[in-house]
C-alpha cells in the first residue's frame, strides 16, 4: 500500500487563495434585512418563494374545486378560473421553483460547499434578492388592479394575452410582463454571482471534479438560466411594446366585431419560438439543481459513493446543452414543417439518454447501499419514482405522432406535473429536511416528516395518475367546464371529483411540514454540526448554524472528492473532504488515505 | 489544465488527489469582475442574437418592408468607433502610467458616448417625422426596440464609466482604477461590435437578406 500524507498547503503557494473582504454589518437591519451574507439572502429567497408558492397552491385548490365540483362555487367564474390557471403556473415555475433552487439553495450551499467565505459580489447578491422581491410584489399587485391578473395561460400567448376579452388584458398583463423583466434582471445579478463564485472562489484543493453534484447542478442550471432568460426578456419587452406603443411584433391584423384592429403584420408564432426557447431550458433550470441535490441526498443516506460521478457531471452538462435544442416540441400543433417536427422529436428523444443515465446511477448508488430510510432519503426515493414516471410519459409527448392527439389534454398536465412539479418538490422537501439542521442547529421532527412524506407521495400519485387517464379520454386542459361532451363519459366527472379531494388532502399535508419547521426551530433536538455524517464542507464548519464568513479563522483545504463513504478498511464510514490522509484512521493500521488507495 | 482534462479527471484515485491537492482554487487567473463581465457579455450577446433572429424570422413574411436608411446612423457609427478608440487609448495610457493622457482619453470616450446617444435620439426623431413612419410596420418597431436596447446598455456602461471616473478623481488606488478602465474598455468594444453587426446587417441596407440568401437560408 503506497501512501503519502500530502498536505495541500505544502503545495499551494500561501497567498494564492486571497481572503475576501467581508462586509460586517453592525445593526439588526444590516444583518438581517439589507444583508449581504449569502446565507441570510438564501433564507430571504426561500421564505419569499414559499410564501408566493403558497398563494399558487391555494389557486390550484380553487381550480380543482371548479373541476371536481362544477356549478357549486359561485365565486369561481370562467374569468377567474383562467386567472388561477395562469398565475398558478407562472408562480410555481418561475417565482417559486427557480427562485428556490437557485436563489435559496444556490445562495446557501454554493459558498459553503466550495469553501468560500461568501459570494464574490455580496452587494449585487443583496440587490438580486430585493429586485426579486419587487418582481413578486408587482405580480401580487396584479391581483388588485382593474381587471385582475392576466388569464392568458402561463405561456402568455399573443394575440390572446393582450386582446380585450381575455381577463387582465390591460394592467394584469402589463404588471406580469414588467414583473418578469425585473425578475430576470434580479436573477442575472444573482446568476453572475453563482457562476463566478464557483469558478473563482473555491478553496484550496477544491477542483471542479471534487465539487459535490449539488454545486454542479446549480452551476449548470445558472448558466442555462443566464442564456435562456434573455429570450423571455425580449419577448416580454416586445409584447409590452405591442400593448403600449402599438407596435406589431406579435400582433397580426385582426378584425373584431367588424372593426379592423390597430395592429398589422405581427407574428404570434415568433412569440412562441422565443417563449419556448426560454421555456424548455426552464424545465432543466429547475431539474438540474434537483438532480444534483438528490444525488447528494442518496449518496449521504445510502452511505455510498455516488455511482458514476464523472458520468453524472457529463450528463448534467449534456442535458444543459441539449435543452436548447428541443424547444419546438412544445409547438407540434402550431403547423410546423414535418421535417422541423422530426428534428425536434429526435433531439427530444436524445435528451432521454443522459437523463436515463442519471436515473440508472441513482438506482445503482442505492444498490447494496447502507440505506437509512430517514425523511430526506424517503423524499429522494419519491423523487426517483415521480421522475421516472414523468420521464416515461415525456417519451409519449416527445414523439410528434403520439403528441398531436394528446396535445392540450389533461395527459400533458399530468406529465409535466409529475416531471416538473412533484419530482422537484420532492427534492425541495428532501433538501430542506437534510439541511435544516445546518440552517437552524435543530433537527426536524422525524415522525412528522414521515407523515408529511407519505401524505405527499401517495397524495400526488392519487392526483396525477388518474389525470393521465382523463387525458387519454380527451378531457381538455384549461377548460372551465366541459359541459355535456359526448366523447367524455360521465365517470370522468367522478374521477375529477376524486382528484380534487386528493389535491386538497395533499395540500393539507403541507401544513404538517410548515408546523414541523416552525416547531422544530425552537423545540427540535439540538443538532451537532454534522448529524448525517456527511463529507461535504458545509457540514465541517466550526459553528452551526455557520456564522458570517462561514469557516472561522482559516478556510478549509480539500483533500478528496465529496463521496468518500464506506471506504474499505477505514474505521469511519465517511471521510470529510477537509480531512488530510494523515488523519484517516484505518481498521488495522495507523493512519491511511481514503478511497482509491493504491496497492 | 484544460477543460477536457478537468472533466475527465478521476478524483477518487490517490494519484489524482496528489495532483488535485496542489490546486489553488481558481479556474482562471483573471480577477472576479473580469470573469463576471465576460459572462455578462455572453448574456447580452444572446439577447441581441435573439433580436436579430426574430428580425430575420419576420423578414420571411411577404409583407416585409425594410426600415428606410438614415445617413445620420453612419455619423453615429463613426462617433461610437471614436469613443471605443478613446477607451482603448485610455487603457494603453494607464498601463504605461501616462495618467494625464489616460484621463483625457477616458473623458473623451465617455463624452463621445453621450454624443452617440444624442445622435441616436436624433435618428429616432428623424424616422418618426418621415411620411413613411408607421409604428405598426414591424421593421420600424424592430429599429426602435433594437437601437433602444443598445442605447440602454450604453447608458449602463456610462454608469460604470462615471463610477470609475469618481474613483479616478479621488486618486485612491491605481490598480482599482486600471481594473475599472480595462472593464469599461472591454464593454465599449463589445457594444461597438454589437452595433456594427446590427447596423451592418439591419440598418445600413438590406444586408441581412443578402447574407441569408448567400447562406442558402432564403
Amino acid at each position: 500500500m503506497v501512501q503519502t500524507g500530502h498536505d495541500a498547503s505544502t503545495f499551494a503557494p500561501p497567498l494564492e487563495v486571497k481572503e475576501m473582504e467581508l462586509y460586517h454589518p453592525k445593526t439588526f437591519l444590516g444583518k438581517y434585512i439589507w444583508s449581504q451574507d449569502a446565507k441570510v439572502i438564501a433564507i430571504q429567497y426561500g421564505v419569499t418563494a414559499m410564501s408566493i408558492g403558497f398563494v399558487a397552491l391555494v389557486m390550484s385548490w380553487l381550480m380543482r374545486l371548479q373541476l371536481g365540483f362544477p356549478d357549486t362555487f359561485s365565486f369561481i367564474n370562467p374569468s377567474n378560473y383562467l386567472q388561477f390557471v395562469t398565475m398558478h403556473g407562472m408562480i410555481m415555475v418561475v417565482y417559486l421553483l427557480t427562485a428556490l433552487f437557485l436563489g435559496a439553495f444556490g445562495n446557501y450551499l454554493i459558498p459553503l460547499m466550495v469553501g468560500a467565505r461568501d459570494m464574490v459580489f455580496p452587494y449585487a447578491n443583496m440587490l438580486s434578492f430585493w429586485i426579486y422581491l419587487f418582481a413578486v410584489l408587482l405580480l401580487v399587485a396584479s391581483f388588485f388592479v382593474t381587471g385582475g391578473p392576466t388569464g392568458s395561460g402561463w405561456t402568455l400567448y399573443p394575440p390572446q394575452a393582450i386582446l380585450p376579452g381575455t381577463p387582465g388584458a390591460t394592467w394584469g398583463i402589463i404588471l406580469m410582463l414588467i414583473s418578469l423583466a425585473f425578475f430576470i434582471i434580479g436573477f442575472t445579478m444573482g446568476g453572475l454571482n453563482y457562476v463566478v463564485t464557483v469558478l473563482q472562489a473555491r478553496t484550496r484543493g477544491m477542483t471542479m471534479m471534487r465539487l459535490p453534484l449539488t454545486v454542479w447542478g446549480i452551476f449548470m442550471a445558472t448558466i442555462l438560466a443566464l442564456f435562456a432568460f434573455p429570450a423571455l426578456f425580449v419577448s416580454a419587452i416586445m409584447m409590452l411594446l405591442d400593448l403600449t406603443l402599438g407596435t406589431s411584433f406579435f400582433m397580426p391584423a385582426l378584425v373584431s366585431m367588424g372593426q379592423q384592429g390597430e395592429h398589422a403584420g405581427g407574428s404570434p408564432l415568433l412569440f412562441q419560438h422565443l417563449f419556448w426557447f426560454f421555456g424548455h431550458p426552464e424545465v432543466y433550470i429547475v431539474a438540474l439543481p434537483a438532480f444534483g441535490i438528490v444525488s447528494d441526498l442518496i449518496s449521504v443516506h445510502a452511505r455510498k459513493n455516488i455511482f458514476g460521478y464523472r458520468m453524472m457531471v457529463w450528463a448534467i452538462v449534456a442535458i444543459g446543452v441539449l435543452s436548447f435544442m428541443v424547444w419546438a416540441h412544445h409547438m407540434y400543433v402550431s403547423g410546423m414543417n414535418p421535417y422541423f417536427g422530426f428534428f425536434f422529436a429526435t433531439t427530444t428523444l436524445i435528451i432521454a439518454i443522459p437523463t436515463a443515465l442519471k436515473v440508472y446511477n441513482w438506482v445503482l448508488t442505492l444498490w447494496r447501499g447502507d440505506i437509512h430510510l430517514n425523511v430526506p432519503m424517503l423524499f429522494a426515493i419519491g423523487f426517483i419514482f415521480a421522475f421516472i414516471h414523468g420521464g416515461l410519459t415525456g417519451l409519449f409527448l416527445g414523439n410528434v405522432t403520439v403528441s398531436v392527439p394528446l396535445s392540450d389534454t389533461m395527459f400533458v398536465v399530468a406529465h409535466f406535473h409529475m416531471v416538473m412539479a412533484v419530482a422537484p418538490v420532492m427534492v425541495v422537501f428532501g433538501a430542506i429536511y437534510h439541511w435544516y439542521p445546518k440552517v437552524t442547529g435543530r433537527m426536524p421532527d422525524e415522525f412528522l416528516g414521515k407523515i408529511h412524506f407519505w401524505g405527499t407521495f401517495v397524495g400526488t400519485y392519487a392526483v396525477y395518475l388518474p389525470m393521465h387517464y382523463l387525458g387519454f379520454l380527451g378531457v381538455p386542459r384549461r377548460y372551465y367546464a366541459v359541459g355535456g361532451t359526448d366523447f367524455i363519459p360521465e365517470s370522468a366527472q367522478t374521477l375529477n371529483a376524486g382528484i380534487t379531494i386528493a389535491a386538497i388532502v395533499v395540500g393539507a399535508f403541507q401544513f404538517i411540514f410548515i408546523y414541523n419547521l416552525i416547531r422544530s426551530y425552537s423545540k427540535g433536538k439540538v443538532a451537532n454540526g454534522n448529524p448525517w455524517n456527511a463529507t461535504t464542507l458545509e457540514w465541517q464548519t466550526s459553528q452551526t448554524p455557520p456564522v458570517h464568513g462561514n469557516f472561522g479563522e482559516k478556510l478549509p483545504s480539500v483533500y478528496r472528492w465529496a463521496y468518500d463513504y464506506s471506504v474499505p478498511g477505514v474505521v469511519s464510514d465517511f471521510i470529510p473532504q477537509n480531512v488530510p490522509p494523515s488523519d484517516v484512521v484505518m481498521e488495522d493500521k495507523g493512519t491511511q488515505a481514503g478511497r482509491g488507495s493504491t496497492s | 489544465m484544460n477543460i477536457f482534462q478537468t472533466i475527465t479527471a478521476q478524483p477518487w484515485y490517490v494519484e489524482q488527489s496528489i495532483i488535485d491537492n496542489q490546486y489553488v482554487g481558481r479556474s482562471s487567473t483573471a480577477y472576479a469582475k473580469k470573469i463576471a463581465l465576460r459572462v455578462f457579455l455572453g448574456v447580452v450577446a444572446i439577447l441581441f442574437i435573439l433580436m436579430l433572429v426574430a428580425y430575420a424570422g419576420r423578414m420571411g413574411y411577404e409583407d416585409w418592408r425594410p426600415v428606410p436608411q438614415l445617413k445620420l446612423l453612419w455619423i453615429n457609427t463613426g462617433i461610437l468607433i471614436s469613443s471605443s478608440l478613446a477607451m482603448q487609448l485610455a487603457q494603453y495610457a494607464i498601463r504605461h502610467k501616462k495618467m494625464d493622457a489616460m484621463l483625457l482619453c477616458f473623458l473623451l470616450g465617455g463624452s463621445l458616448t453621450i454624443v452617440f446617444l444624442f445622435g441616436q435620439i436624433l435618428a429616432w426623431r428623424q424616422l418618426s417625422s418621415m411620411a413613411y413612419f408607421d409604428i405598426t410596420i414591424p421593421a420600424i418597431g424592430f429599429f426602435y426596440m433594437i437601437t433602444g436596447v443598445h442605447c440602454l446598455h450604453m447608458v449602463g456602461g456610462l454608469v460604470a464609466w462615471g463610477k470609475t471616473l469618481t474613483t479616478l478623481l479621488k486618486n485612491v488606488d491605481i490598480a482599482k482604477v486600471q481594473n475599472g478602465i480595462e472593464l469599461c474598455t472591454t464593454y465599449w468594444h463589445f457594444l461597438l461590435l454589437v452595433w456594427l453587426v446590427l447596423f451592418g446587417l439591419l440598418f445600413a441596407g438590406d444586408n441581412l437578406d443578402l447574407v441569408l440568401r448567400l447562406c442558402g437560408i432564403r
